[in-house]
């Protein structure tokens, strides 16, 4: 069995060894598991449901070599995803789906994806990342020599109020693990972080909380929201505090809150009692920033805040991130989607192996610069370029 | 050959043992009688019972779920086997094993229907079935017992002989054993388990026929515990209804020191088994060193306290290490890549970055 | 299940056709004197089930609450006989219980181990504790005047003294439930731990507090035990744990977490208490009445399961016959 695995491993072009535990691998690595699991059992038919959603660039890129050898073996690839340069890249047919009903299917050498785009949405999208020109306040977040063996390495950088800055890299490079200890989900091994010129108590999320910090965390499911539980009760977890009169929440403060907050941000839902789960993506991310946003930030982090929404929505989500900078609120942003990243951001942070690369500001930042540091190769720049 | 060695030193299985082979050599030490041939053989039948439960329970636990019915199984089944075979029927021993593991098998469907089909919370069912089974042979009973007189004599005797001077019952427990554990060592559909254990809807996802693996798991936990049942009414020479209450959580426990996740996907029959020899023979070694028999509880209640934060340590070094190793691994791997140097370019790149913050 | 009819609604509506139909059979049931049974019948577990509704709420359990109810009994009375004095015996009991849950909570919310496991072995842990402190022996020479307060009733009304304490208990744990902040935190830690922690909610702050109160209470329920046998024994409250996880099961409370009511708890305890008293009154052997308990409990997870089954079949049938009909 093992000899088997290894030689699976070999044919995906990968150096696993079969022994270890899927535990501690590379999601990148877990998916090409995932694959080897499929490829065991001689699969004619293979459904890979957005596999390249946790994925960087090359990452995604060696994915769909894996997809191109599967088809001409013979096999038959289905693949589901978000990214339309992944779907011109690879596929053969394309189906466009909304609302659980097909739009259309067609070859893929007859479109083009601006068409595709407007299948999907149903309209015409013009402006999908807003551009925004701020002067950069005080200094909101600074960390200094932030490190976590094993995980990312003496990540030192500011933010600043009216300032977007974003974390580029390739997933697995420690953005997220650095946004998390930052906000004190995580402990950290050495280094430190300042709020508004004191330092923030590390592993404490309250503290950070108390210290206007807020964290769009980057999976909205199972991080971000509580499920079975009502707009309304998601939207003023945070702040139940400011909503209670001796310990005893009052209703009617609560639904004012969340009442406001979606009509803020123009949330689509069925009444304030309905559980989220019953919401779609866009919207729940939707709830999530109201939730964030009760809180009153200095400063609001937000990990991969479009990851699996709608393109309207997105830039939605766009254009309220730029109004809130616009008011003075620092934000940092961690982003794989590169357009997104330069179209947003007045600074950019690139990391690689869990260590800060590069800082590039708005005129500096292009595909190439960013792919460069985040690779370390320069083969690979330029790739990656979305729609 | 070294591989294999060292795996099985690194395994769950050795420190259990370990503990073992020290309770018996302290205990043998003071009171060299604990392992004459009658001690032995006292030992190793109050391990019997307990021992085949775990087998059973292993099953199910590897699997993420729990069969708590399986003390009310022993009861029901012991209840059972002793009726068919009760005074002037004509049953022999064989008889009784088949009824009862009949029984124990009925029992598991059930269990197994309700947590597979209807997709329960397997805490809930089997909490509930433990009393529905419990409350069946109290009906069944009606307060009546079965005595040895009325049973027929070979079930008697197979609770007090032995072949190699190993007595009948633990033969049983140790076939059971034997079977189980090679069975999901190396079988197909008993690695499924431990998929499924470790990772439900992943399972669901290969292919892997969950319902039907959950139905297989809890038939073998009631078989087992029904088998349980035939051992109890030879071991006590009778049953009466108040048979097998409170068992399921010691049996848990044994397999839970034993090395069984009660999250699921880990653990193995041969841990489960140490396990309930590890926690019996504790219990009979207190009473051999004359130490008063109720710290038995309480002894056991901290072994396994010990076990499960052992357990939680060892994992949580295996992670970090892990982590640390692993950023080594994509270290070295960008390494490999010709230009620029790795060290010189991370530091650099590095201190780029930095400067450019100052700079700002 | 629809909004109507939720299950701890169910559940409410259950013990009033219960309590309706057995006075009507059997004029015993409804006396003032069956009804004082009855409460005495159940006063622990409906104590226990309390603090129990918050744990499971949360996605944790406490298996070892009927040894440290049998623990904080035997330090009552040992600490009785030891001091002379039982408003001592009484702090000690408590502080006894506050201990044994402190001591799930650290090992639960610190190591990070699985509450389950944790209260296997604290289970088997405290009740040998029980022994190591009375041996077999039995304490029974409590005050009058404090065993009195365990078996009559409060005079002029059919009610045992442990009556107050149920309602003002019930109450107080219902509010906290549904009305505050705490309460909040706890459906939401069930909801998921994860998101929680995101919030900033003090996840292991909070069990930890929840394992403390369990076992304080747990405590409480050893000296009604005690006082209601007039004896402190140290096989006492055995087996209590599953009553009380069937009986918070049962109200409505998903073993999941995230999901309950507290008056849906508060009915399960005191219909199946009425239940059995009832059908013990029929002559139905105590034992065999394990059978409602298990069936009730099977029937509280199957019913809505099914029925959401069936709804979901429906509401799929008629927007496909919707579909096939323009």
């Amino acid at each position: 069995m093992r000899r088997d695995a290894a030689v699976l491993f070999g044919q995906l072009g990968v150096d696993l060894d079969p022994d270890r535990p899927a535990r501690g691998l590379s999601i990148a690595d877990q998916q090409i598991v995932e694959i080897a699991k499929a490829l065991s059992t001689d699969a004619r038919v293979i459904v890979m449901d957005e596999p390249t959603a946790a994925l960087s660039a090359s990452e995604s890129e060696r994915l769909l070599d894996v997809a191109r050898r599967l088809r001409d073996g013979g096999a038959a690839v289905v693949f589901v995803s978000h990214r339309l340069d992944e779907v011109f890249a690879l596929c053969d047919r394309l189906t466009v789906m909304r609302d659980g009903a097909t739009v259309r299917t067609c070859p893929v050498a007859g479109t083009d994806a601006g068409e595709v785009v407007r299948w999907m949405v149903g309209r015409e999208l013009t402006d999908l990342f807003p551009k925004t020109g701020t002067t950069p306040g005080d200094v909101v977040l600074r960390v200094r020599g932030l490190t976590t063996d094993g995980v990312f390495d003496d990540v030192s950088f500011d933010v600043r109020a009216g300032e977007i800055v974003a974390f580029a890299g390739l997933v697995g490079s420690g953005r997220s693990e650095v946004v998390r200890a930052v906000f004190g989900i995580d402990r950290y091994d050495s280094g430190s972080v300042e709020v508004l010129g004191s330092p923030l108590p590390p592993a404490d999320p309250r503290a950070a909380l108390a210290r206007g910090v807020a964290l769009v965390p980057e999976d909205r499911r199972q991080q971000g929201l509580f499920m079975p539980a009502s707009v309304a009760r998601n939207t003023a977890v945070v702040v139940l505090s400011r909503l209670a009169r001796r310990g005893v929440v009052r209703e009617r403060a609560e639904r004012e809150l969340a009442a406001h907050w979606a009509q803020r941000l123009q949330l689509r839902h069925g009444g304030l009692d309905q559980p989220v789960e019953r919401l779609s993506g866009g919207n729940q991310q939707k709830v999530v920033l109201a939730k964030w946003l009760a809180t009153d930030p200095r400063l609001l982090v937000v990990d991969e805040p479009t990851r699996g929404i709608d393109v309207g929505t997105k830039a939605e989500v766009h254009r309220l991130l730029s109004e809130q900078a616009g008011r003075g609120l620092a934000v940092l942003m961690v982003s794989s989607e590169l357009p997104e990243v330069l179209g947003m951001a007045d600074r950019v942070l690139v990391m690689r192996e869990g260590r800060l690369m590069a800082t590039l500001d708005r005129g500096e930042a292009t595909q190439e610069r960013v792919m460069l540091a985040a690779t370390g190769q320069a083969s690979v720049a330029g790739e990656g370029s979305a729609a | 050959m070294n591989g294999g060695l060292r795996r099985v030193l690194a395994g769950r299985e050795a420190p259990v043992a370990g503990a073992l082979v020290v309770v018996l050599a302290v205990t043998t030490a003071v009171n060299p009688r604990f392992l004459s041939d009658q001690g032995r053989f006292d030992l190793l039948v109050a391990i019997a019972i307990t021992g085949l439960m775990a087998v059973g329970q292993t099953f199910v636990l590897v699997m993420r779920h729990v069969d708590l019915s399986v003390g009310s199984v022993l009861g029901l089944s012991a209840f059972m086997a002793g009726s068919a075979v009760r005074g002037d029927t004509g049953g022999s021993l064989l008889v009784a094993l088949l009824v009862g593991v009949v029984v124990g098998v009925v029992a598991g469907l059930v269990n197994g229907a309700l947590v597979a089909f209807l997709r329960l919370p397997a805490l809930v069912v089997t909490l509930g079935t433990l009393y529905v089974f419990q409350g069946v042979q109290a009906l069944l009973t009606g307060g009546t017992r079965i005595n040895a007189d009325q049973l027929p004599a070979s079930v008697v005797s197979f609770g007090v002989t032995g072949f190699l001077g190993v007595p009948w019952l633990m033969w049983v427990c140790l076939l059971a054993a034997a079977v189980g554990g090679v069975f999901l060592r190396t079988r197909r559909s008993g690695r499924d388990l431990y998929a499924v254990g470790s990772n439900p809807p992943a399972a669901e996802l290969v292919g892997i026929p969950v319902a039907r693996r959950t139905l297989l798991a809890y038939m073998v936990s009631g078989a087992c515990a029904g088998g349980a049942g035939v051992l109890f009414l030879a071991r006590f020479g009778g049953v009466d209804s108040n048979a097998g209450i409170g068992y399921e959580l010691p049996v848990v426990a044994a397999c839970v020191v034993g090395g069984v996740d009660i999250f699921g996907g880990s653990g193995t029959v041969l841990g489960a088994l140490l396990g309930a020899m590890l926690l019996k023979t504790m219990g009979v070694s207190l009473s051999a060193l004359s130490v008063p028999e109720f710290w038995q509880q309480a002894i056991n209640g901290l072994l396994l306290l010990v076990a499960i934060t052992a357990d939680r340590i060892v994992l949580l070094r295996r992670e970090r290490s892990a982590r640390v190793e692993a950023a080594r691994h994509r270290r070295e791997h960008a390494g490999a890549v010709p230009d620029p140097p790795r060290d010189g370019a991370d530091r650099a790149g590095h201190e780029g970055a930095t400067t450019t913050e100052v700079v700002r | 299940m629809s909004r109507v009819l939720s299950w701890d609604r169910s559940v409410f509506v259950l013990l009033v056709v219960t309590v309706a139909v057995g006075a009507v059979i059997d004029p015993d049931f409804a006396g003032g004197s069956n009804l004082g049974f009855v409460l005495q019948d159940i006063g622990e577990i409906m104590l226990i089930a309390l603090p129990m509704t918050f744990l499971i709420m949360t996605g944790e359990i406490d298996l070892s609450v009927a040894s440290t109810a049998a623990l904080a009994g035997c330090v009552l009375g040992w600490a009785w006989q030891a001091s002379g004095s039982m408003a001592v015996a009484v702090l000690a009991a408590v502080g006894t219980g506050v201990v044994c849950g402190a001591v799930n909570g650290f090992l639960v919310t610190r190591l990070g181990l699985g509450s389950l496991a944790v209260t296997i072995g604290t289970l088997g842990l405290y009740r040998g504790l029980c022994y190591a402190l009375l041996g077999d022996t039995t304490v029974a020479d409590f005050p009058a005047g404090w065993t009195n307060l365990g078996f009559s009733s409060i005079p002029g009304t059919p009610l045992p003294y442990v009556t107050p304490l149920l309602v003002v208990l019930a109450v107080a744990f219902g509010v906290v439930l549904h009305l505050t902040r705490t309460g909040r935190w706890v459906f939401a830690v069930g909801q998921s731990v994860e998101a929680a922690r995101f919030a900033g909610i003090p996840v292991a702050r909070l069990k930890f507090r929840l394992f403390v109160v369990t076992g304080a209470v747990a405590g409480l329920a050893g000296i009604v035990y005690d006082l209601r046998f007039a004896s402190a024994r140290p096989d006492g409250a055995l087996g209590f744990e599953l009553a009380v996880i069937a009986s918070v099961l049962f109200g409505g409370v998903s073993i999941f977490g995230g999901v309950g009511t507290m008056w849906g708890v508060v009915s399960a305890v005191l219909f199946l208490g009425s239940v059995r008293s009832l059908l013990q009154l029929q002559g139905v052997p105590g034992n065999a009445l394990t059978i409602i308990t298990g069936g009730l409990l099977l029937a509280s997870v199957v019913i809505p399961v099914v029925a959401q089954r069936w709804s979901a079949f429906r509401e799929r049938r008629s927007r496909v016959l919707a579909a096939a009909t323009p």
